[in-house]
């Protein structure tokens, strides 16, 4: 397996981690280079730990490796935590001032995480101090940089006139990637564009940081020239790439797909969606002098954002509210009015760490049944799950196509993992998008008919007119209704309502086509069929494709419309095969469970993970090796992650 | 040829109890309609649930009949979708200031050009008369087994302190002025408030028909009863803010008229400010088109379904090679 560069930087919340580890793929990115980013962080602004995993390769990437071949420690808990996960011949940057730390006594470090480190340094003899487990891993083959970061940061300070220390205290950061990109013998030029790109508008910070980086690359190159050998294979491409995250590709995809209302009420790790659409409220169109608007509104609640969208899609904007789990349990009422009254609304569902408030930072895919169960009483919905972050703009606009197709609320699932992950593509092809409106009847084709808003039709949907539509005058109610859409309890009329709608579901099955359902990966006919959904998936095909090539014969079906579940086809894949293994970031393997209740097919092994990080590739190859080798037991936890 | 009430009423058989207040409500409503001379299929009215939330089906224009505490969401939903059409929300005391009182406050803070029409009957009318957030402390109504524990709020104070720009009070009953006040709260630019004293002669035998008509006080001069409303036009009172520093003022002169209650209880329009900018005016200061080409009607594909919005300047910022 290719497992390219692993580059990890960590430090206490606030000290610019991100921003570290967008210079550095940016800065990767300008040297041709596919970059996967990760982002850890606590419920928690200051203080506390938090990370960046970046993969790099000269091929795409799409999921982290167990490994860090490189890690940047802002601070002594970085090493702490992440030491274990360094590969013989690996890198550690640390500064020197911290070698005294007492690792029991960082105080940011949980007591859980205490008592087992405890226990390791116990194991292996080590000392008290930071210095100590350095030694320690140096005998293992790790380099250890250390770095005297208060000298080159005074060092910037005198050069720059600034006598504050604190003022530049932010810029240990840089210094980081200064010394990483000397250790690599990296293009200088590329990191200095990244840090223009980035900081553009701010001209003494760009002064400044540009300054950090040149100190803490030479001093990298003066002092430890030798030492490193890892070189990135930079080159040049013409190909356009872009690096962004799973939240900015849902809400390109949204504004391409021509959301105008999105309402949401702030909630990790869902308000960077909406943030970002509204940084971007007011877009140019390829009709010369028309402009369009999103209109972003923040609501005091998510009962207020779901109903507001609602409203909105009856007035025939393409509406959207975006959410994650305590915010979606509010929006249950609403869904339940929307299914009833077949409202086109889009619900973007950004799953984290639950029940309750949970791991509100971390990742988990534990929502999947609530997503497709939610609400009171039986009605239509659709239920898509993107696998990366590619798949979440165009599902974005896949999800608005269908809701107005099918007259429905769908609610597209990502995760933490998808929402926070930064990765690098070539730019994405629109020009195969198409938006689908439905059936809208305009005030000349209802001249002279009687409109009704729930007409009976064969298929179920009936076509819908916009509120304040000429000779259209309609009525809606959460009630049970007849076709105008006014209160009915009588039971003849119900049925057929009933059947009305659930019947959009059979026309769902019947007119998207399967590729916009399922992604199949591997081997067609293969003996062992990996099932899963959400962002698995670039650990998932990454393990798959390693495996096809040592000769296992492996199939992946990834199910991206989870409801209504493509049935047939997943029944007649799975039956063929020998194994069937369900692959899922929750504890009770959900999506497993439903495809056999739809198809009767049972799931032979189960993998799954709950610890709150995502899978990383290599774990998904050792626990699918296991159980293609005939030795895995029906039910493998993975665990990696810190 | 001008539209008469009657234009303005469906062919939906109306249910509630013989001698409601909402029929009061109603027929004003409809006449509101008629005399503002608006077109049917421009005006939404949006409900919540309740006996209240019934309203949209009667009145032949557009209904939305939503959620229990949800009608000030989905109109404003509505409003700020496409802010051609005459929203007005309606809904009871139960499901504005009870289960629907943050979206009751929150809306204030928007100013949408709206109209909010509330059926303050005291009661929880369709549940069967449980109290209701404005039935006094201390009061038992027919239906509840013991004496209300709870305070009562005043829709009138809670809409003034949370930034409601019209708010007036009226009787179910005074269908001629029931009607100028709503005509007035839909003209008015800004979100309006109209708090409506409506009997549930079914489940509120306190706040009733004859006790607002002072049939238990006969004015021994007269032999007549001595009504408890008063109107605030007819002493003089002016709602109006017309400079912005004496805006609050106003506020504390409207809440003080407002905690009247009681032996004089007084209807008509406590406050009325339009130099606030409503929530149309501050999207357009962001969108500048918003009111020409608003979201419900702006156009997002082309006739072969291709989308037209330009994506290139977003991926641009994200380019990397
Ligand atoms: C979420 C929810 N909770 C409870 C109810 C039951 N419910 C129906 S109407 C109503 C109260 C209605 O009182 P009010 O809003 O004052 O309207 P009125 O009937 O008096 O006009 C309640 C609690 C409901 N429909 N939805
Ligand atoms: S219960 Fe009261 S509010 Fe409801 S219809 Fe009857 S009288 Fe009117
Ligand atoms: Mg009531």
């Amino acid at each position: 397996m290719e497992k390219g560069f692993n580059w990890m930087a960590g430090g206490p919340q606030g000290s610019g981690v991100d921003t570290a580890a967008n210079i550095f793929g940016r800065a990767c990115g300008y040297g041709g280079l596919y970059v996967y980013g990760r982002r850890e962080y606590h419920s928690n602004i200051k203080g506390l730990h938090s990370y960046f995993h970046l993969r790099v390769s000269s091929n795409e990437v799409s999921a982290n490796v167990n490994d860090v071949d490189m890690l940047a420690a802002f601070d002594a808990e970085t090493v702490v935590r992440h030491i274990s996960e360094i590969v013989p011949n690996g890198g550690i940057i640390v500064d020197q001032n911290q070698l005294d730390t007492k690792i029991l006594e960082i105080p940011t470090l949980p007591i859980e995480f205490k008592s087992i480190f405890q226990e390791f340094m116990k194991e292996n003899g080590i000392g008290t101090r930071l210095a100590d487990l350095l030694e320690y891993v140096r005998n293992k083959g790790i380099h250890v940089f250390e770095v005297p970061y208060m000298e080159l940061l005074k060092q910037i300070a005198s050069k720059l006139n600034i006598r504050e220390l604190n003022k530049i205290t932010r810029m240990i950061n840089v210094l980081t990637i200064g010394i990483s990109f000397g250790l690599l013998g990296y293009d200088i030029g590329l990191v200095e564009k990244a840090i223009k790109d980035i900081f553009g508008e701010k001209p003494k910070i760009v002064e400044m940081n540009l300054l950090a980086l040149e100190v803490a690359y030479d001093y990298a190159k003066n002092n430890f020239s030798k030492d490193f050998s890892y070189r990135l294979p930079e080159r040049v491409v013409k190909e356009e790439r872009i690096f962004l995250s799973g939240n900015q590709a849902v809400a390109i995809g949204k504004i391409l797909g021509g959301c105008r209302v999105q309402t949401y009420y702030p909630i990790t790790p869902a308000a960077d969606e909406s943030e970002y659409i509204e940084a971007h409220e007011v877009l140019s169109t390829k009709i010369p002098g028309v402009e369009v608007g999103v209109v972003v509104i923040q609501t005091e609640d998510e009962i207020a954002a779901i109903n507001m969208a609602l409203g909105a899609a009856l007035a025939g904007a393409r509406a959207s509210t975006s959410t994650s789990g305590p915010g979606f349990s509010l929006m249950v009422e609403g869904l339940s009015w929307a299914g009833n009254n077949e409202v086109p609304v889009v619900i973007t569902y950004y799953q984290r760490g639950a029940p309750s408030t949970g791991l509100p930072t971390r990742h988990g895919q534990d929502d999947l049944r609530f997503a497709v169960h939610a609400g009171h009483g039986e009605f239509p919905r659709i239920v898509l799950a993107s696998g990366d972050i590619r798949e979440c703009f165009y599902d974005a606009v896949n999800a608005f196509n269908y809701a107005e197709r099918f007259q429905l609320p769908v609610i597209h699932l990502i995760d933490k993992a998808l929402a926070n992950s930064s990765q690098t593509f070539p730019v994405f092809d629109i020009s195969s998008i198409k938006i689908h409106r439905g059936e809208i009847l305009d005030e000349k084709m209802l001249d002279g008919i009687e409109y009704k808003r729930f007409a009976f039709t064969d298929s179920g949907v009936s076509p819908r007119v916009l509120l304040g539509t000429k000779n259209g005058v309609h009525w809606y109610t959460g009630d049970e209704h007849n076709e105008y859409g006014h209160i009915s309890e009588e039971p003849h009329n119900r049925t057929k309502m009933m059947e009305k709608r659930m019947k959009k579901l059979e026309a769902v099955n019947r007119e998207v086509p399967i590729t916009e359902k399922i992604n199949f990966f591997g081997e067609p006919n293969a003996k062992n069929m990996i099932v899963s959904w959400g962002s698995t998936k670039g650990a998932i095909v990454e393990a798959l494709n390693e495996l096809s090539r040592e000769g296992y014969s492996v199939g992946f079906l990834q199910v991206r419309m989870v409801h209504p579940l493509p049935r047939e086809y997943i029944k007649e894949t799975l039956e063929k095969a020998e194994r069937v293994i369900d692959i899922e970031m929750n504890y009770s393997g959900q999506l497993g469970g439903i495809i056999t209740e739809k198809t009767g097919v049972l799931m032979d092994f189960q993998i799954v993970k709950y610890n709150g990080r995502p899978m990383t590739t290599t774990e998904v190859y050792n626990a699918l090796k296991l159980v293609l080798d005939g030795r895995a037991p029906k039910r493998q936890v993975l665990t990696y992650g810190t | 040829m001008a539209l008469r009430w009657q234009d303005f009423k469906s062919d939906v058989f109306v249910d509630w109890c013989p001698g409601c207040g909402n029929y009061g409500i109603l027929l004003a409503l409809q006449m509101a309609l008629a005399e503002l001379a608006l077109e049917p299929h421009r005006v939404v009215l949006v409900s919540g649930i309740g006996c209240s939330g019934k309203t949209p089906h009667f009145v032949k224009v557009n209904g939305v009949h939503t959620l229990h505490g949800r009608t000030l969401p989905f109109a404003q939903g509505i409003k700020i979708a496409n802010p051609d059409l005459e929203v007005i929300a309606i809904g009871g005391d139960g499901d504005g200031l009870g289960i629907g009182m943050g979206h009751f406050v929150n809306a204030g803070r928007r100013n949408v050009d709206m109209t909010y029409l509330i059926h303050d009957n005291g009661v929880y009318g369709l549940t069967k008369g449980q109290a209701s957030p404005t039935l006094k402390l201390g009061l038992k109504v027919k239906a509840i087994p013991k004496p209300n524990i709870n305070e009562a709020v005043n829709p009138l104070i809670v809409a003034l302190a949370a930034g409601y720009t019209f708010v007036a009070r009226s009787y179910a009953y005074d269908t001629k002025h029931l009607k100028e006040i709503i005509k007035q709260a839909i003209q008015h630019k800004g979100l309006a408030l109209v708090d409506i004293l409506q009997p549930c002669p079914t489940y509120n035998d306190i706040t009733t028909k004859e006790w607002y008509a002072g049939e238990d006080r006969i004015d021994p001069k007269t032999g007549k009863p001595v009504p408890r409303l008063y109107k605030l036009e007819d002493v003089g009172y002016d709602p109006v803010v017309h400079d912005l520093s004496e805006d609050f003022s106003k506020k504390l002169a409207a809440m003080e008229k407002a905690r009247e209650w009681g032996d004089k209880i007084p209807i008509g329009v406590f406050y009325k400010n339009e130099l606030i900018p409503t929530f149309q005016e501050r999207i357009t200061q962001r969108i500048p088109f918003y009111m020409k080409n608003p979201p419900a009607k702006q156009k997002i594909c082309d006739d072969a379904g291709s989308p037209i919005t330009d994506v290139d300047v977003l991926f641009k910022e994200l380019k990397v090679t």
